[in-house]
Order: C-alpha cells, then structure tokens, then sequence
C-alpha cells in the first residue's frame, strides 16, 4: 500500500478531473426526516458542491450499482420457429466516491459469493471492474455496530481511501488505477506530523463506537437457540415486506422471471432482487413452503447472515450498518434480536 | 490534465494467469448460455408425469455435454421461464439426455403440451452427483418413492451398464397406487436383463394390483445386507427418506454411505440465487446430491 497526502482543495479538483470523462456516483443530500436528520443516497453527481461527504449513513447501501433492483440477464428474440439468445453485460467506467469502510467490506464480502466461487457472474464483474472505488473514513454512523464485526477497519477493497486529517487528506492508494488517478493533483509523501495526525484521527473514530454486540459466538449460539421462542417473539412482529434486504449491502437474493414483449417477437429474462422474508421465497411447485412462518423466515435471514455464510466463507455476511433496523417499521433490529439470544443462553 | 477511467471488457480477461474466455460459447455456456435442443419423443408414463427424450442439437455441443448421475439440468422454455429437472438417463449417452417430469406448474404445464420437434433449452449441468465410482466393489440399494425413480434412473443405468463392476444390487422402489408406478416397461430389463433384485410395493392396492401392499421400509424387512459394505441411493420425498435413512441406520450402514437427493426451490443453479439455501449450503452446488450426515447436520434440510 502507498500512502500520500493531498490538500482538500485538490481533492475537489480531482473530482472535478474524474467528472470531465466519467460518471461519478457520491452521496447526495435528498432530503430530511421529520426530527431534521438528513436523508442521504448514492446518487449521480455533475459537480463537486452536489455531494455531501460528511454523511453518516446513506438509506440505500451502493449495493444498487453492483446488483441492480431489476436487471436484464439476457435477451431472446424469436422467429422463424426458433428464438436467438443475447447476453450483454457492459458497464461503462465509473468512480464511486465516499463509500465507507462497511460499505466497501461488503462488497468485498459479495465479491465472495459473486467472483470468487464457481460460476463467477460476468454481469457483476463487468461492474465491479468498471467501477473506482474511492473511500473515505467517517465519524460512526450511530446506530451501526461495524466495529463489532472489524469491518470498520480496511486493508483493501479501494482504489483510493482517504482520512480526514484537518486541512489534508491522508490517503491510501490500493491500484495503480488509482494511483494514476490521485497523480493529476499535487502529491505530498506523509510526514511525521501527517502520520500523528492520522493515527488521532482513527483513535477518535474508535473512540465514538460506542455499540456493542456479540458476535463472536454467534454461529453456535444461532444453532442453540433455533427452536428458541425468541424468533416467535420477533417473528411474530415481522411484516414480511422485505425491505430490510432491499437496503442491506451485502444481501444478495434473487428471482428470475421472464417478460414477454407485446409483440410476442421478443421476451427477456429478467432478475430481481427478492428477499428471504418474503413468503413466497422457499415455496416450491405443489404449494410446499419450506419457511412457511414468518418466525421462520426470519430466522433464516440472520441464520443466513451470521451461521450459514460464515461456515461457508469464514466471516459473517453482516457488516453491522444497521440500515435493516433502521428501515425496519416493525422495529426489529440485529442489535437487540442478538441481545435477545444472548439471553436465551447465559 | 483530466483522467479517463480504463473500459474493463469482461469478455476478454486473464484471472490468476489463466486465460478465462467469457465469451458465449466456453464459459458461458455453464453460466447463461442455453444449449438448443430437441425433443424427439415424449412418453406418456402416467396421467402426470411424462418422459422426454431431448437432443442437443448442435453436434459439438452435444458431443462435449457431459454429466454424472444425479446432477440436473436447468430446461429453458424462452418467454415462459425455467426449471431445474434430474437427468433421468445413462451419461453414457452424452447429449442425448431424457428428462421425467411432472406437471406442477407454469413451465412443466407448457412442457407437457410441446409436441416432439419443438425446441427447449437447456443450461447446465449442475450440482453434486451420486459417488458412484466410490461404490465400486460393493453391494448398492438404490430406493425410490414415488417420482424419486426419476434421478435414480441415472444411477440405476451407470451401475446396470458396468455390472461386473458391483457387488449385489437391488432397487426398492414404492408408490402411493399401482396407477403411479413409471418407468414399467422397464422392470423386465432390471430383472431378467441384469439380474438385479428389483423389489416394488405399493401404499393403496387396486383391484389388479397382486404384488405387495406397504411403506417402502416393509421392503427393508428381512433383508440380508452387509452393511460395512453397502452404499445406499435413496430418493424420494423427505418423509420418505427419513424414514428410509433411519431403518438403514438400523439395519448399520453408515450416515456417510447414504446418498439422497434434496429439492429445493431454484432459479439460477449457481449459488447465487439463494433461493435453494438449506443451512449453510446450496443446494445446487453443494447439491442436490448430500450423503445423509450432512443433511442431518444442517438445519432446515429436512
Ligand atoms: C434438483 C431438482 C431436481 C428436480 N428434478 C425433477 C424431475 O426430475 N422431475 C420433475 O418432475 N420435477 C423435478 N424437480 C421439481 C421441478 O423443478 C418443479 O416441479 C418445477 O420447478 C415446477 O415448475 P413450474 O413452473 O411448473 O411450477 P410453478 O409453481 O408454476 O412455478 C414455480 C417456479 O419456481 C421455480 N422453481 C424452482 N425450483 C423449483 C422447485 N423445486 N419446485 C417448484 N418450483 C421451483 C421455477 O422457476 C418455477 O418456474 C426437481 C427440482 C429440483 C430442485
Ligand atoms: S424484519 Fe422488518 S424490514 Fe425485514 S421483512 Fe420483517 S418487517 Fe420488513
Ligand atoms: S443485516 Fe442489517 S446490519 Fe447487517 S449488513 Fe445487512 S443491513 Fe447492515
Ligand atoms: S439455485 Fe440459485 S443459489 Fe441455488
């Protein structure tokens, strides 16, 4: 890893650079909630002044651009008797700006599931090779218990990453994309004082995350309590609406279904995110539901997150951002659902 | 001074110093290509289920189609959807393959009603397959209930046609009324062909049923095996092979030499749906194939 220094107003100048020939996506101020806090999403941007880097959390995780809501696997067009098959998967170069530590540990965690096991999905790569990742460290967002999972730490994952240490910016270069990048504005080597600063600066990030869980025994924990009356409890508050997948960053499910066109000369394949509280999502032909309670769906959500995919790829598939129970409406959170099986076992 | 951001094409790519071709026809193929193919011929078996004698139709692909006992194929019916079916056929024959399937629903629906001729597609094959060179030298049960007979047609075929290569084989094999039986005209050929003791029962008799009335573990009773030496194929629905299982358990053969087959919801065949998770794994990949300690060991897998 190379490390160097910029000054804030260069940074606003490289943005500017990166923006004259590519697309940028940053988080962007959309709008207030009702007690004044801000609402944020990764949005496209046309100059520096629309993004707002001092967000805490966006709703949305940036997942969106890696695995879209909705997305064309391939494309039939039929005739003469028969039909011919076209699969595109084309991204055009893009830089993501302001992505915390979470967000990039999650998508390191789909690259997991996405690229590194058999069957790796062009669709995804195309984006994720496409897309620069330029990072940035932040105050905790509050409600997130990232440092319990150490994904508020990263060692890669980025093209850039950049702390915060007063007039500069200290940043980490992963790539030699970025590296050419960050080489359009003056470059400074980090000094004593700029490494000083630096290491306060994470010791105060460090310092603010305040929430705790325990997660280290959860795989075993998650077994022992599978028949606890603890998922009744939660479950039985479950909406089933799904939308703590939709804003999870690393949830990744899906269901596929075909679209015909109008004409009938042409149908898709079309693949949408889906979610395991869904009822529908383990139901097979005949009517059988494997998950046929909402008790047991939800189970299955953090079985998934924190039991079934860390045997599977050693590390919990949950980064701690909390986005699931803070959208949640029936105010189920995996802060105080962990706490609760904590409590099953003493 | 600006920067332009490198255009990454995926299609042509080297990963770890291999050479990875995405393109349509090499790995694609297993990922979103659909092979085109051709029914032939489709065999009434009983009111519900139907056989399909499918054919790939371009020669090289149907030449490198390749595939082991219990692995299954996604069947592309375009503008309707897919869905994931047992190969229920001798891998002897490369692409051409035959398919039994029931009509449940949307896309099975539609496959019942295609005449032979019409094109399918077809993505895979996919999944873990019966260990079947691992038995060889020992004596196999290969047992069905119901439309289980279907993923063990595959085994069933691997083993009749290298017979020398096994010890003592029988195929136990149960339905709920003689009406369900499939695969009939076949028993003659198990039987007198390649002397297998091929054994059937049936839960609801009918007037012309003579054979033997009972769950399929009645045909378990009295039977002499060796279990340090016998491996076990058991499909079937999970009440089935619970059951099943639990008397083989009995009867000393271990978890490990036990093999059954887990249906689960699927849309990609891939890992990366999730639709078809049970426990920590996918069926589709770690499956459908699991030997029964595992499927014991994971939650929700029966
Ligand atoms: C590994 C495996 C092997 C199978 N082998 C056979 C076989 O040899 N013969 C046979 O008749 N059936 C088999 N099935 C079951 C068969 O896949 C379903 O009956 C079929 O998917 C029903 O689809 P449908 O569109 O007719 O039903 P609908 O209820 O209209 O549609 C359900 C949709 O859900 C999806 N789906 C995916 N997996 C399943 C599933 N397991 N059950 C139901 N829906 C599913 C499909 O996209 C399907 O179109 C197998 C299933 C699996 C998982
Ligand atoms: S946990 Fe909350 S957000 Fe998730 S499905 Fe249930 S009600 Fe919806
Ligand atoms: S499960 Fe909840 S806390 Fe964990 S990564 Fe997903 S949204 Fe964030
Ligand atoms: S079928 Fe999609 S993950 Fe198994």
């Amino acid at each position: 890893m190379l490390y160097k220094t910029i000054t804030k107003s260069d940074f606003e100048h490289l943005i500017d650079f990166i923006l004259e020939q590519n697309e940028i996506i940053a988080p962007r101020k959309v709008g207030e909630k009702p007690d004044g806090t801000p609402i944020h999403q990764f949005l496209p941007i046309e100059a520096f002044s629309e993004m707002d880097l001092d967000y805490s959390k966006t709703e949305y995780s940036a997942k969106t651009y890696f695995l879209p809501f909705r997305e064309n696997l391939s494309t039939w067009s039929f005739g003469d008797g028969g039909w011919k098959q076209d699969i595109q998967y084309r991204q055009k170069p893009r830089a993501i700006i302001g992505l915390h530590a979470c967000d990039i540990h999650a998508l390191l965690k789909l690259d997991k599931v996405m690229l590194k096991g058999p069957f790796p999905s062009p669709y995804y790569k195309a984006r994720r090779e496409n897309t620069v990742i330029i990072g940035m460290d932040h105050e905790p967002c509050g409600s997130g218990f990232c440092a319990s999972l150490g994904t508020d730490i990263l060692t890669h994952g980025f093209d850039l990453f950049l702390t915060d240490i007063g007039d500069r910016y200290f940043v980490a270069v992963d790539s030699d994309r970025g590296f050419r990048i960050l080489s359009q504005v003056p470059l400074a080597e980090v000094t004593d004082e700029d490494r000083r600063r630096y290491v306060r600066a994470r010791a105060a990030i460090s310092e603010k995350q305040t929430i705790k869980v325990h997660t280290r025994n959860l795989p075993t924990l998650l077994d022992l309590t599978f028949n606890s009356a603890v998922w009744e409890k939660w479950g039985s508050k479950c909406l089933s609406c799904g939308a703590c997948a939709m804003v999870c960053p690393t949830c990744y499910c899906y269901g596929v279904k075909e679209r015909v066109c109008m004409d009938l000369a042409s149908a898709s394949k079309v693949k949408q995110l889906h979610s395991c509280n869904l009822v529908d999502f383990a139901e097979v032909a005949g009517g059988h539901n494997f998950r046929p309670t909402r008790e047991h769906r939800l189970k299955y959500r953090y079985y998934h997150q924190h039991r079934g995919f860390a045997e599977a790829y050693d590390e919990p598939m949950c980064v701690g951002c909390n986005r699931c129970g803070d959208t949640c409406l029936a105010g189920i959170n995996p802060p105080d659902v962990i706490a609760d099986l904590e409590q099953e076992n003493p | 001074m600006s920067v332009r951001i490198h255009s990454y094409d995926v299609n042509r790519e080297f990963t770890m110093g291999h050479p990875v071709d995405y393109t349509r026809r090499s790995d694609l193929q297993n990922v979103d290509h659909v092979f085109k193919a051709e029914i032939t011929n489709t065999v009434n078996l009983t009111e519900h289920e139907k056989l399909f004698h499918i054919r790939i139709l371009d020669p090289t692909e149907r030449d490198r189609f390749h595939f082991h006992p219990g692995q299954f194929v996604m069947v592309v019916l375009p503008g309707y959807g897919e869905v994931p079916i047992s190969i229920s056929s001798s891998n002897s024959q490369r692409g051409h393959i035959e398919l039994c399937i029931r009509k449940a629903g949307l896309v099975t629906d539609v496959l019942h009603r295609a005449a032979p001729g019409s094109h399918i597609g077809l993505r895979g094959p996919f999944g873990t397959s019966f260990p079947v060179e691992r038995m060889r030298g020992k004596d196999v049960l290969l047992i069905a209930g119901g439309l289980g007979i279907a993923p063990l047609r595959a085994p069933i075929f691997y083993i009749t046609e290298r017979l020398g290569d096994y010890g003592k084989v029988s195929i136990l094999y149960g339905a709920r009324t003689p009406k369900d039986l499939l695969f009939d005209y076949q028993y003659e050929a198990w039987r007198r062909i390649y002397n297998v003791h091929l054994d059937i029962i049936v839960q609801e008799p009918d007037e012309t049923w003579t054979g033997k009335v009972g769950m399929i573990t009645a045909l378990l009773e009295g039977m002499e095996i060796d279990p340090d030496n016998t491996f076990a194929i058991v499909c079937g629905p999970p009440v089935m092979f619970k059951f099943v299982c639990a008397r083989l358990q009995e009867m000393g053969i271990a978890m490990q030499n036990m093999f059954v087959s887990l249906e689960r919801r699927m849309h990609c065949g891939m890992g990366k749906c999730c639709r078809c998770n049970v426990g920590s794994t996918y069926t589709c990949l770690d499956g459908p194939v699991f030997d029964y300690w595992s499927v014991i060991n994971q939650k929700e897998a029966i």
